[in-house]
């Protein structure tokens, strides 16, 4: 027993270490990709961003030499691979402050939405692909699968735009745009501004969710309806056991494996579908702050959050595979 | 979201019996239930999109009266109303199909192609390169690809057409290369092509002749549920003002052209939008139904019940 123990520790213990390395070499390739697309791209920070007649061509190239654009690509490829590993992201143009501080304020902002969303998108996707699942082939099922189906082809940014349309302005229940109220926010006690938070939190979370639901119920039902079938639920129903229970109780609980394993396959769709959330209503997370540097061409800070936004989803892919191979021995010595 | 799952079904049709129509009998075996009514939504896509010159009622990018008759809501005239530019919406959302249908289908093209080879090569050659290959695919999976389309746009300022279609593909055929990988193991084990080898067929008449076609199923259901992705990211870039560039009009885009004032102009958001997601519907709904209809298991359940 003690022995068979420490085995599976062991390989937990080296299927840990594997997908680590897996993360930090997926964030390594991202920084070079980014630092390539940098270095393709048109013209440079001084040719480009600034388009002043009076900047003459020798005050350019001493701007260049300031900030190291003159040295051999090589050199530059490494300074940059070592700044991005000490944390050192650089400064962001437009703010005025480091990148890295900008981002700080940004991450929970969207792991806050993003958490919300997920938890609220799987519950709502699991229940509702249980339910289609026992009515399969029924004309719940059906409408159900329609309407699933609907939100699984549906731009977020639409949805989004849709439901701002529909709950902010012609029933204006939930405000429009923010993460807080912006004239009376400061004014208010503790609890007040929680209520206000999560007040602003419903509509992005609601449409991010919507979409993460709808794929998972696709993916629940076909689940459900692999287990159904086998022996051990016969053997419940022959028991006399009741038909909910045999559904909560035996079938949806091994349903339910292959969903963890969904969480990490989740994380790439929910954070993308957070950059268009968060630009639809104003939600000052990682897409919107990132998207607004696009628009004033704060190239450090674009890169930096796209950086950021791959380590984020690399890093909770990670802690998802860590939660399945905790639920499912079978994985760890694949 | 890249999650397989099988046919959601929109009502059980009831065709004629096979004897009185075998062509109709060939047809229900390839498209059944929802494929079919996919398959004409989107023929009636495409052709909106071929005739559009002809059948829209003004020029997508005349501005006729940029006073009175910008932000009208429909009406006859204007089905679609008009956008701040006095633009007719209907007439550039018809344009707009040319534009994100093409881009859709292009991109697609572009992705598959690279797919297939990449996979073909990896399951094929084995060994350690396949290993490589492969680790390789699993990292570019991990990345959100709308964050590295967002650097990539964001840094060339604006792409020309041919560069976000080119972009577009280029960063579509990861997972499509690991299910081509995967069949390509398996079919090479295969009598036939073991045959084909002890004859003296070089490798990669092997591949291309006896390996490929057996793939192509999964291709083609992995392109029609691609075409539907495609349109979803070029709408979403072209959104963000990083995609097609006005005053080229492409579903995306036209959405923003409302989306600032989306409380008064709410129809010139919602009618591309609806067209997007009716294209995604059926993208998806055909992708699933030719996958349940090319996978031979199913094909037999069906057959018999």
């Amino acid at each position: 027993m003690a022995l068979g123990r420490a085995r599976g520790d062991a390989s937990l213990a080296s299927f840990l270490v594997a997908r680590l390395a897996q993360t930090v070499a997926i964030v390594f390739i991202v920084a070079t990709l980014v630092f390539v697309l940098i270095h393709l791209a048109p013209g440079d920070p001084f040719s480009t961003a600034i388009e002043n007649p009076n900047v003459t061509e020798a005050i350019r190239a001493r701007w260049r030499a300031a900030y190291g654009l003159d040295r051999p690509l090589t050199e530059q490829y490494v300074r940059y691979l070592a700044s991005v590993a000490r944390g050192d992201l650089g400064w962001s143009f437009s703010m005025q402050r480091p990148v890295i501080d900008v981002l700080a304020d940004a991450l929970p902002n969207t792991l806050a939405l993003a958490g919300v969303a997920l938890v609220l998108g799987f519950g709502g996707g699991i229940i509702l692909g249980a339910v289609q699942a026992q009515r399969a082939g029924t004309r719940t099922d059906r409408v159900l699968g329609g309407v699933a189906l609907f939100f699984y082809a549906i731009p977020d940014f639409w949805l989004a735009l849709m439901i701002m349309l529909l709950f902010a302005y012609w029933i204006p229940v939930f405000p429009v745009a923010g993460s807080v109220d912006p004239a009376v926010h400061e004014y208010m006690s503790l609890a007040g501004r929680i209520v206000d938070r999560l007040w602003h939190l419903v509509l992005p979370a609601l449409t991010l969710a919507l979409v993460v639901a709808a794929s998972i119920a696709r993916y629940q039902r076909a689940e459900l309806l692999r287990v159904l079938p086998e022996d051990f639920v016969r053997t419940a129903r022959a028991k006399g056991v009741s038909e909910r229970r045999v559904l909560v109780r035996h079938a949806l609980r091994n349903a339910l494996i292959p969903i963890v394993s969904l969480i990490g396959l989740a994380l790439p769709v929910l954070f993308t579908g957070a950059v268009f959330v968060e630009r639809v209503f104003a939600w000052p997370g990682m897409g919107w702050i990132v998207l607004n540097a696009v628009g004033t061409r704060d190239y450090p800070l674009v890169t930096a959050g796209v950086i950021v936004g791959a380590a984020t989803v690399a890093l909770g892919s990670l802690a998802a595979d860590v939660l399945y191979a905790v639920v499912d021995p079978r994985i760890r010595d694949r | 979201m890249t999650v397989s799952a099988p046919v959601v079904s929109a009502g059980a049709a009831t065709a004629p019996s096979a004897e009185r129509a075998p062509r109709r009998a060939w047809l229900r075996r390839v498209l059944p239930y929802g494929g079919r009514w996919a398959a004409i939504i989107l023929a009636v896509l495409v052709l909106a999109a071929l005739l559009a010159p002809w059948i829209s009622p003004y020029d997508p990018n005349a501005q006729p009266d940029i006073v009175a008759l910008k932000n009208l809501p429909p009406s006859l005239a204007h089905p679609f109303g008009t956008d701040p530019f006095s633009r007719d919406v209907l007439s550039r959302v018809l344009f707009g199909a040319r534009i994100s249908l093409s881009v859709a289908a292009l991109a697609t093209a572009i992705a598959m192609t690279l797919g297939t080879a990449y996979g073909a090569i990896a399951g094929y050659v084995g060994g350690v390169l396949d290993t490589v290959l492969m680790r390789v695919v699993d990292a570019l999976l991990a990345i959100p690809r709308v964050l590295l389309l967002i650097a990539l746009v964001a840094l060339w300022h604006t792409l020309p057409l041919w560069m976000l279609i080119v972009v577009l593909g280029t960063t579509g055929w990861f997972g499509l290369s690991r299910l081509v990988r995967a069949q390509v193991l398996a079919i090479r084990e295969r009598d036939y092509v073991r045959a084909a080898e002890a004859l003296g067929a070089p490798g990669w008449r092997v591949l291309v002749r006896h390996v490929l076609p057996n793939v192509l199923p999964t291709v083609i259901v992995a392109a029609t549920l691609g075409i539907g992705q495609v349109i979803l990211l070029e709408a979403g870039l072209s959104y963000l003002g990083l995609g097609v560039q006005p005053p080229t009009a492409s579903w995306g885009n036209i959405i923003q052209d409302g989306a600032d004032q989306v409380a008064t102009l709410w129809w010139v958001s919602l009618f591309p939008g609806l067209l997007i997601v009716t294209t995604a519907i059926a993208c998806t709904a055909l992708g699933d139904a030719l996958e349940a209809a090319l996978d031979p298991h199913r094909r037999t359940r069906g057959g018999a019940a």
